[in-house]
Parts: structure tokens; sequence; C-alpha cells
């Protein structure tokens, strides 16, 4: 490595290192875009993203029940898993004694290392019939269980590690006299959370919000065993959906005999990349409108 | 002399480390105190004692009394937020909320009840012009407190503090991250407002406290080794370790 010493050198290999970071996501989007040319080609833009027409065979494929499945699936989780998050962050930093966090901590990790095929398994074996047995009937609804409300639950719970292990973490980086100089004036404790901490923690927050979301739009294999994976526009939570990475998992490999069908999944990867980039980046313009405001 | 804070056998430990031991010190009204001594010699939790800012440690055992006025406030009924708005508190480095210039002087005001935008723009010009900010700030008071100087931010914080109107200035070395101008000011704001305050400022600057004290403390590992008017303290020292300190001879 003798070589790396000469600064010249050493500057092309980190530009070359920072160039792979900065052409994968580029050329994903790239290569996802002419693998999807095809379907793009036969269908219009707006029957692909707006029209629940899902009739392969003679060419047509509508992906917004599938969207729609995936906002909604990811959206119920987000409801579910953010105030559940924030609560106990506030909780965890502002008021528990500090070994409440040293245990919680190893917890947060066990639970954000299991594999997502457990929370699936999970999900059939206690959510889906707590579902169709106790949940549904209370609204006086029938149904198996397989729904967007059992996805949403098993997404919630395997978010909940991943935002909450960000926001302990903007909470803590939060220094200890910021509050002190809130309360020195008079300001009662959950004053002082309120209108300095949640203020001053709100760009992080906003990130950990878009972090969980990005991970629970594209979480295939747990959401794919409980949420019914029918094609439509669900009446309420109980019905099943089928979100997009569900769908691609489910047909990838099987029905490439029909024309197009490859290209449409390929489409259907892209729509899912590109969803997840746009709510990064209003988060990015929410956090820098935000920055100039405190 | 009147004396505003009276601490009578104050004994405090977080954990099984006993940080102060014994201390018993009237504080005079009207007056600029200095509480003097090296590093973790116990001054700032002895500050952070007088407006309650201890309860917030955790595993802190406190024994004694601090009276201010003819109220002990380690063992008061009254609620602490009512207490902790008589004192003011400047940090060692500025810490703006994270809201715009006018908002952090109205924050106090308004977690106080004071909602009257009248009287709450009133607050704000007269505070900011207490602290000689009001020139540099007036066209800029919707910008984010963050953004001025770390000088105007300390400047600021002090009028924060001023506006809730509280009867004592706690000062926990409140120019040790400042440049000399900044530090000259808020040194010579001291001066002033000791006709209406009482102000208690910890520091390890002795040129400093030659400056301003009326009144010096000196403290070494967490007990009082001598206290008296400047003038005793200064050019009458009784103790050996005093004498020590102030010919820099110290350790």
């Amino acid at each position: 490595m003798r070589f790396l010493k000469n600064e010249k050198v050493l500057n092309v290999f980190l530009y070359l290192f920072l160039g792979i970071i900065i052409a994968m996501p580029v050329l994903l989007v790239v290569g996802l875009f002419f693998k999807s040319e095809s379907v793009l080609h036969a269908n219009s833009l707006s029957d692909l993203l707006f029209s629940t027409e899902w009739k392969p065979f003679q060419g047509k494929f509508g992906f917004y029940s599938y969207i729609y499945s995936s906002v909604l699936v990811t959206m119920l989780a987000l409801l579910i898993s953010v105030p559940i998050c924030l609560f106990a962050a506030i909780y965890l930093t502002q008021y528990a004694k500090s070994v409440y966090l040293k245990v919680i901590q190893p917890v947060i990790d066990i639970l954000a290392g299991i594999p997502s095929i457990i929370f699936g398994v999970w999900g059939i074996l206690v959510i889906v019939p707590l579902i169709s047995h106790y949940v549904a009937p209370f609204f006086g609804i029938e149904t198996a269980g397989y729904s967007i409300l059992a996805g949403a639950v098993v997404l919630s719970v395997m978010i909940i590690p991943f935002i909450l292990n960000i926001l302990l973490e903007i909470f803590k980086s939060i220094s200890k006299e910021l509050p002190e100089a809130s309360i020195a004036l008079g300001a009662t404790k959950w004053q002082t959370i309120k209108y300095v901490i949640l203020r001053k923690a709100f760009p992080g927050i906003v990130s950990s919000v878009v972090f969980g979301m990005s991970r629970a739009f594209g979480e295939t294999i747990a959401v794919l065993m409980v949420v019914g994976n029918v094609a439509q526009i669900p009446n309420n939570i109980f019905e099943p959906g089928y979100p997009l990475p569900a769908l691609i998992a489910n047909n990838y490999g099987e029905m490439l005999s029909i024309p197009n069908y490859d290209s449409a999944l390929m489409f259907a990867s892209l729509i899912l990349l590109v969803i997840v980039l746009l709510f990064n980046l209003a988060a990015r313009m929410l956090i820098s409108r935000y920055e100039t405001k405190i | 002399m009147e004396s505003k804070i009276s601490i009578q056998n104050l004994n405090l430990s977080i954990g099984k480390n006993q940080i102060l031991k014994n201390i018993n010190l009237d504080i005079p009204e009207n007056q600029v105190t200095i509480i003097l001594g090296p590093s973790g010699c116990g001054k700032t939790t002895l500050l952070k004692c007088l407006n309650r800012l201890i309860d917030l440690e955790e595993n802190v055992t406190i024994t004694g009394s601090i009276f201010l006025d003819d109220e002990d406030i380690l063992h008061t009924k009254s609620d602490l937020p009512g207490i902790r708005k008589k004192m003011g508190l400047l940090s060692q480095r500025p810490y703006p909320l994270p809201m715009n210039i006018y908002d952090n002087i109205a924050y106090g005001l308004r977690i106080n009840g004071i909602h009257n935008k009248q009287i709450i723009r009133e607050s704000v010009e007269h505070n900011l012009k207490q602290v000689n900010l009001w020139d540099e700030v007036q066209h800029r008071l919707k910008e984010p407190a963050s953004r001025l100087s770390i000088g105007q931010q300390q400047r600021l914080c002090l009028a924060r503090g001023l506006a809730v109107k509280p009867e004592i200035i706690l000062a926990d070395e409140p120019t040790s991250a400042l440049d000399p101008l900044s530090s000259t000011a808020i040194e010579k704001k001291f001066v002033e407002l000791k006709e209406e305050y009482t102000l208690v400022m910890v520091t390890h600057i002795l040129r400093q406290a030659r400056r301003i004290a009326d009144y010096v403390v000196f403290m070494y590992l967490g007990e009082i080794v001598e206290h008296g008017t400047a003038d005793e303290f200064f050019n009458h020292p009784k103790q050996e370790k005093t004498k020590a300190y102030l010919q820099g001879i110290f350790n």
C-alpha cells in the first residue's frame, strides 16, 4: 500500500470509490428504465400508473391497485410505528433512568436483526387470526385476516427498531444545556420537550420517518405472507391488497413466457425506486426549508 | 449587608462521590458574588443547586438548606418552575433556543402565560436594549438565533433571562467561550445589573474576579476555603491556600 502515500494517487482512489457510491443508484434507475422500455412502448404512462386493468395476456398492465396497496400498507405502518417510537424515545431519553436505555438498546438491536421471514410467520400465526377473530368482528366485518391491516402491523413492528434507533441517537445528541436553558426560564419539562427538544429534533425526526418509510415500502416477504395478495382497491383495511414488492417476488421467473411481463415487473421495480426517491427528496426539501427557520 | 440567599450545611453527593462538603454561605443582595476555584471543585454544582437544575441529574443526594429570602427552596412545596423563574441562568456557552431571535425572548414570557402581543413586543425591545443588542438585531428579529455570533448569542441569552424578570442572575463562566470584546461587554453589563439584581458568577479567571467582584467565595475540592468582600479577599487573604491561589502557585 506504499503507493497510497502519494497524495495524487490517493486522491484518484478516493474519487473512484466515491464515484462508485454515486453511480450505483444512477445505474439502478437507468438499468431499470431500459428494461422496462418495451412495456412503456406498448402502454401509455398514465395507463400504467393509473389504470387498475391487469390483463397480462392482452398486454394490459395497470399498476394502480398495486401502487395503492403499497402506499396504503406503508402509510398505515408508519401511522402505527412513528407515534410509538416518538413517545418511547422521548421517555427513554428525557424521563427514564439511564439504566433503562442501557437495557433497551440491545433489545432494539436484536429486534432489528430478526430475519423478515420470522416476522412473516409471526404475522400468520398471531396477527392474521387476531384480526379475523377479534379485530374485524369488532367492527362488524368478516375477513380471513389476510389483509392490508395485517401487513401494516407486521411492517410496523419490523420498522420500529430502525426508527427508534435513529430517534434515540437524535435525542441523545441534543446537549443537555439546551433543555436546561428552557427549564431555567421557568418552563416545565413538558413545555421544554414540546417547544425546544422536538423543534430541535424535527429534521432528525423527518429523516427517521422517511428511513422507516423506505424500508417499509420495499419490504417483501413478511408483507407478502400476510397481505392476501389480491390485486384490488380495498374498501377497507380488513380486505387484502397486493403491494408492488409482493407482485415482483411472486411472479418474477414464473410468467416470463407472456410478452412484456418481465418488462412490466421491471417497471414495477422502477416505480418502487422512484417513489422512495421522491419521498427522500421531499424530506430533504422539508428539512432544508425548516433549517433556515431555527 | 442584606443576604439574598443563605446556604446552610449543604452537602451533596452524586453516587458515592461527595461533591459539596458542608457549605455555609450568605450571598449578599444587589452585589456581584464571584465563586472562584480550580476546575472540578464543585462551583458549577453549587450554582445548579441554587436554581435546582441539579434535580435533572441522577443519583443525587442533598442535605441541608438553601434559603431564598425566607423560603427553603430545597424543601419547599411551591412549584419549581416558579422558583427557577426567579433566577436567570447564563451558561458557559450560549444555548439559543431553536427559534428566531424574537421568539427566543418571547419564549420565557409565553411559557409563563403572557400572550399579549403588545407586552411581548415591548419586552423584547426593552431587554434587547438592556444588553445592547437591539441596534444590531432590530432588523433581523425573525432570523434564527443560531445565525448570531457567539458573543451576540450570549447577550441574547442574558436578555432572554432578564425577560422573565428574575431577582437573581446565575452565571457559569459566562465569558469562557467569548472573545475579549464580548467578554468585556458582559462584565460591564453585570456591574450595571447589580442595581436591580443579585448576581452570582462562577469563574476561574482571577483577573475577571478582581475586576467585578464585590464578594468572593473561594472553593477547593468541594469545600469553601474562604469567603469575604473583594477587598478582604484579594488584599488580606487569611488562608494559606487562598494566598497560594492568588499568587498563581497553586497545585
